[in-house]
């Protein structure tokens, strides 16, 4: 139980690697907060984890303005560690992108991010030796077509990151990146094809795509003390995909 | 009718401006699949001028189904 008592905050947890998080986190005993937009989705990913008495639900958008009071009050102890997975995926080329839809997916892959960081840490909400764990993308290292604003927004996220790490180190406090191939999960079901999922498969060395749960067991360990001399790393996890 | 072609027309150039197609005419019932300028980026440009230009929101599991200019047009229309 690597995580017996620790009190462990995970955004986008309705669906995907988040859910995939946190029930692998309340398999080792962690107390978690979980954060989504819909409630039905984050009380599903509750019975699905093992010890449902230790989790806590919060349904709001990050975006919203009142997402901080909302947070303010369910968070009653400082935090050992976070797990940002919240993300929006929009596939349009770059003749074709708008102003709302970059501030749409901004806001919700980035902003929302920078500013629950801010937020936690000007409240003092995190633990000395806690772990934040940001869920970015591969396509900050290997760009596809109709990726440009998600791949501008995890790659400043990917920035955020890097100097975060370097200003909490002296708190003991860790931070790094993952950067995830395909994996499947709802998100990316929809906005890509069967045909063009096959093809996309043989750009993948390893045979597969991810499943949640390779992209968890690497959160876990990034939360976990076996990696007390980690940060301000970004780690691809992706079937090989970013050699090719 | 005069305006049903001249939708058919407008269809007709912007598939051409999207797959950069100068060099001939194209007509409704070509396999735009078979075009040597067909691509994934010709696809969700495609896919994203139906909905600036026409306000036609096709989704990728309904647009993998469909092979010829027509079956495009005929959702434009029967939106």
């Amino acid at each position: 139980m690597k995580f017996q008592g620790k009190k462990i905050l995970v955004t986008g947890a309705s669906s995907g690697i988040g859910r995939q998080v946190a029930i692998d986190l309340a398999l080792g005993g962690a107390h978690l907060i979980l954060l989504g937009r819909n409630l039905e989705k984050l009380e599903e990913t509750k019975r699905l984890c093992s010890d449902a008495a230790q989790v806590s639900l919060l349904a709001k958008d990050l975006n919203d303005d009142d997402f901080v009071n909302a947070l303010s009050s369910t968070l009653h102890d400082s935090l050992d560690g976070i797990v940002f997975n919240a993300g929006k995926v929009k596939v349009n080329p770059v003749a074709f992108i708008n102003r709302s839809d970059i501030d749409d997916i901004f806001d919700t892959n980035t902003k929302s991010n920078m500013l629950l960081t801010q937020f936690l840490l000007r409240k003092k909400k995190l633990n000395k030796n806690s772990s934040i764990v940001f869920v970015s993308s591969i396509a900050t290292l290997k760009p596809t077509v109709g990726n440009s604003v998600y791949n501008a927004s995890k790659s400043a996220l990917n920035g955020f990151a890097h100097s975060l790490a370097l200003e909490v180190a002296p708190k003991g406090i860790r931070v790094n990146t993952v950067l995830p191939g395909f994996v499947e999960t709802n998100i990316l079901g929809r906005v890509r094809t069967e045909g063009e999922v096959k093809k996309h498969l043989l750009d993948y060395p390893l045979g597969r795509f991810g499943k949640p749960s390779d992209v968890s067991s690497l959160v876990c360990f990034l939360l976990s003390e076996e990696s007390s001399w980690i940060t301000g790393a970004q780690i691809p996890i992706d079937g090989g995909f970013s050699m090719k | 009718m005069e305006k049903i072609n001249t939708m058919e027309q407008k269809f007709l150039d912007l598939v051409k401006e999207i797959l950069e197609i100068e060099d001939r005419d194209i007509h409704l019932s070509d396999n735009f699949r078979d075009y040597d300028e067909w691509d994934s980026l010709a696809n969700l440009s495609l896919v994203a001028i139906l909905d600036d230009e026409f306000s036609v929101v096709i989704d990728s599991q309904r647009f993998k189904q469909m092979t010829t200019l027509q079956e495009i047009f005929d959702a434009i229309q029967q939106a």
